[in-house]
């Protein structure tokens, strides 16, 4: 991606080019710090991922948040929505949202005081 | 202590509210790991007057960057800290950005105090654990917390504590603060 980038000049394809225009899709509701993995699967009935959707993949090996990947993908958050939300669709990566539980707290209060 | 590692990772959600330039990402860059993160949202009628649209009246979406942080605890669990947009015309991301969020920090100047109104009414309606930050601007007059909890007319057991955001050792205290009152919230709903 980065060859096509002028940082001048903004990105050569207009950011809904790369998702043909839609605005919409199942990955609408992801929440900002929900957990993106791939999961390693062949894509299913002759979907083909899209340049920006394989670098996703390529960052989610570990469990990366909506936010991380917008961030590292440099794309705007409703884009990077519906581009893995067609990820998730194929089953190609797995969202997971854990919630945070008595335990978990402790260790982030422990965690911060050592910070 | 209980040290056995989580086998799920987990993400946790803090929010920093509080009115225009009272020190959200000042607080934010002051504990963590700052990143760019770009929202292309709907140009809605608030902005009319403010966005500056001439010569391209068929412009109806605008780029809003916002910047997050990232504080690793341990491999598996991370901590990101959200500023609320502090203007009035993106109210609608608040619906997004508080969804399963830990808790809020609401930050408050002394000087303006009324500009964190709006976070306070919005934590307290959704029921998201909060608490009231005073960011200690050199050339505000000092409260004492107290006199802050009474003009915000805040419940007895919303944390209030004072500081310093642009030093590390405050903006972590003023964490810990918030996590600690989100525990103590979220076990009394437990028993």
């Amino acid at each position: 991606m980065t060859r096509w980038m002028d940082e001048e000049a903004g990105p050569v394809v207009r950011p809904y080019a790369l998702v043909g225009g839609r605005t919409r899709s199942s990955g609408d509701a992801l929440d900002l710090v929900a957990l993106v993995t791939a999961t390693g699967t062949t894509p299913s009935g002759g979907f083909v991922p899209g340049p920006e959707q394989e670098r996703i993949l390529a960052l989610v090996t570990t469990a990366t948040s909506v936010a991380d990947v917008a961030s590292e993908i440099g794309l705007p958050l409703g884009v990077v929505r519906v581009l893995l939300g067609d990820l998730q669709d194929h089953g190609l990566i797995s969202i997971g949202r854990a919630s945070a539980s008595e335990r978990i707290l402790k260790e982030v209060i422990n965690g911060l005081r050592a910070l | 202590m209980d040290f056995e590692p989580s086998d799920e990772p987990v993400a946790l959600k803090i929010l920093i509210a509080g009115g225009f330039g009272v020190g959200k990402t000042t607080l934010v860059g002051a504990i963590s790991e700052i990143r760019p993160l770009r929202t292309e949202e709907v140009l809605s009628d608030r902005g009319i007057g403010i966005d500056d649209t001439d010569g391209v009246e068929g412009k109806t979406t605008t780029t809003v960057a916002m910047d997050f942080g990232r504080i690793t605890i341990r491999e598996g669990l991370v901590v990101y800290l959200f500023g609320t947009p502090g203007q009035e015309r993106f109210w609608f991301m608040w619906d997004e950005l508080s969804y399963g969020a830990l808790g809020a920090v609401v930050l408050a100047d002394t000087r303006r105090l009324t500009d964190c109104f709006p976070s306070i009414d919005y934590f307290e309606q959704r029921g998201t654990p909060f608490i009231v930050a005073v960011n200690c601007f050199d050339d505000a007059d000092r409260y004492d917390a107290e006199d802050v909890r009474s003009a915000l007319d805040l419940d007895p057991d919303v944390p209030v504590l004072m500081c310093d955001v642009r030093r590390r050792a405050s903006a972590k205290n003023v964490l810990i603060t918030l996590v600690e009152h989100s525990l103590k919230v979220l076990t009394a709903s437990q028993s």
